[in-house]
């Protein structure tokens, strides 16, 4: 059952070796987003009206950025990191040498795409924290959503990882599947402001289940049909797992 | 020198007859194509077991299968008193694997890369303490401990993985082609290394394309040609069962049809590769006396080899991917 741990301390001893100077990205990327969008463009636009009251537009796209960066750097990892572990530095091949199991590595490997979302969504917290964005937020709650966040694009960049011949695969889900999302879930604008039918796809995307429950934790209010939007995410979450490794165990097999 | 090594190994084989592996009538299709059909054979302990073959003989396909990579589609695996695949994990951990290809870690120097790898097993931290210096000693990497896997020349990295395949103190271990593009010096030490792991007992199996290596250290071979076994035996027995014990190679001028007509009688076979002629014969005399009337003919006796096995039984002709 524990067989997936030391192949993601496997994964942890490797980023303990650059977790520093990954840090500072981690650090510098929010406070430019924020700088040119809440400041910036928070100025043109002042408040905006969400379904629990008016807040600062700084707020407001805070709130959509970080659930973001918890989708984007979740992504990245379970892409181009997992892609390279698995087939181009032939680490899985070697670890599937030793008595643990490609179902083990798959779990590793979306347990620590989590992790290392979750380790630069705190920084990020750290940086609004010092910003004095955090007053009134739920922040361990709020924090705990995106950990589920983190897990289930993790799972669902796996499915992609199973299918990729190359890293040119993956830009196809970042142009494709990614970005238009980032539009459509209420990063940086109300989904109100979508029209109708747009707004009821746009609503079952995996990241507006994720901004609907964390937005109003972050601004210090109660979500709204908290409980489906997680029974949802959590939903997502073991279907595309589920899919990922059945895929990854058939892309083993036929080689 | 290997005459002493066989007859040890056979009292080894005496004295313990349960294999430590064994496959029976093993299958396995690729879109339709038999690559592997009905292969068996087992690994006795103390043994090393060569599987020689073409390219594309199923010589990795069927490796994959007894490691639990792969599932036959027909046969049965033992190993250990477990079954394939449902016992895997269980035969992983009495089993070392030094794959074709290196799977080394690059982020991480030579120590990190036996510490992580002894984590699979879940051996703890001490066990991994005390066994990495003896073994970065036995392949000859103390100095280079510190240093990571890309400031390594090709044979220290195979020696590494050599080692890496030894951080659980595996009973069998499983080599695919372990001195392919090393150069002569990092072949003769591995070969070296893996004849003192037999000495102490530890069983190889172990694929390989070159027909020296088979000869020196394997004390029984599997030739597969084209998914199938072709002969099995030790590689002294199988030599003196399929060819003449002396091969004459003739070349440096073109032979013609009525000059190989004239000598033919002097050899038991005769086989035209390109410009060389190859005569096989038990007795030779009379035809290195022919041969000598051609001056500019130039010439090599030697005893068959293993390589002259091979070629008999699999052709000279070239294979997909060689």
């Amino acid at each position: 059952m524990m067989r997936f741990w030391p192949v993601f301390m496997r994964n942890f001893l490797v980023w303990r070796k650059l977790a520093i100077p990954s840090l500072l990205g981690n650090i510098a990327e929010p406070l430019m987003w924020l700088a040119a969008f809440g400041y910036g463009l928070g100025s043109l636009v002042g408040h905006i009206q969400t379904p629990t009251g008016a807040v600062p537009y700084l707020n407001f796209v805070a709130s959509g950025y970080i659930c973001m960066s918890a989708m984007n750097a979740a992504s990245f990892e379970a892409l181009y990191s997992v892609f390279s572990r698995m087939s181009v530095q032939r680490t899985w091949d070697g670890i599937l040498n030793a008595p643990i199991l490609l179902k083990d590595i798959v779990l590793a490997e979306m347990l620590w795409a989590a992790f290392k979302a979750i380790f630069s969504v705190s920084a990020i917290f750290g940086v609004m924290a010092l910003m004095g964005l955090l007053g009134q937020a739920h922040v361990l709650l709020a924090w705990c959503v995106l950990l589920l966040a983190a897990v289930m694009f993790s799972a669902i960049a796996l499915i992609f990882n199973a299918l990729a011949q190359g890293y040119d695969f993956f830009t196809y889900y970042f142009t494709l599947f990614l970005t238009p999302m980032m539009f459509l879930s209420g990063v940086f604008f109300p989904r109100q402001q979508l029209p109708p039918w747009m707004q009821s796809v746009a609503q079952w995307l995996p990241l507006s289940l994720v901004i609907d429950v964390f937005r109003p934790l972050f601004l210090g209010q109660r979500p709204e049909r908290a409980g489906w939007s997680l029974l949802a995410i959590v939903g997502y979450t073991a279907v595309a797992y589920a899919v990922a490794l059945r895929l990854t165990l058939r892309r083993f097999k036929s080689g | 020198m290997l005459g002493a090594e066989h007859t040890e190994a056979s009292t080894r084989l005496a004295r313990t007859p349960q294999a430590l592996l064994k496959c029976e009538g093993l299958e396995k299709s690729f879109a339709g194509k038999r690559v592997v059909k009905s292969v068996s054979f087992e690994i006795y302990p103390g043994e090393c077991l060569g599987v020689i073959g073409p390219n594309g003989a199923g010589k990795t396909t069927t490796l994959k299968m007894l490691l639990g990579l792969l599932s036959p589609d027909q046969g049965l695996i033992t190993a250990f008193g477990g079954q394939m695949p449902g016992d895997a994990l269980m035969i992983k951990s009495h089993l070392g694997v030094v794959s074709q290809f290196d799977t080394l870690d690059p982020d991480f120097s030579c120590v990190e890369n036996l510490l992580v790898f002894g984590r699979y097993f879940g051996l703890p931290k001490e066990t991994l303490k005390s066994r990495i210096p003896t073994l970065l000693e036995f392949a000859a990497l103390t100095n280079k401990g510190q240093d990571k896997p890309q400031a390594l020349s090709g044979g220290m990295k195979r020696r590494l993985s050599l080692a890496r395949a030894l951080i659980n103190d595996p009973q069998l271990l499983v080599l695919d082609e372990p001195t392919t593009g090393l150069d002569p010096q990092a072949r003769h030490l591995m070969w070296e290394r893996l004849q003192q792991l037999v000495q102490r007992g530890k069983s190889i199996l172990l694929t390989t394309h070159f027909m020296d290596e088979a000869e020196r250290l394997c004390d029984r071979l599997v030739v597969l040609d084209q998914g199938e076994i072709i002969a099995l035996g030790s590689p002294k027995a199988l030599i003196a069962e399929h060819l003449e014990a002396h091969v004459v190679e003739a070349y440096g001028m073109a032979l013609g049809e009525s000059e190989l007509q004239r000598l033919h009688p002097y050899a038991e076979r005769v086989e035209k590769s390109g410009e060389t002629v190859f005569f096989y014969a038990n007795d030779v005399t009379a035809l290195l006396q022919a041969l000598q009337d051609y001056a500019r003919l130039r010439i090599v006796h030697r005893p068959a080899n293993l390589e002259d096995l091979f070629l008999k039984l699999t052709g000279r002709q070239m294979r997909e991917g060689s």
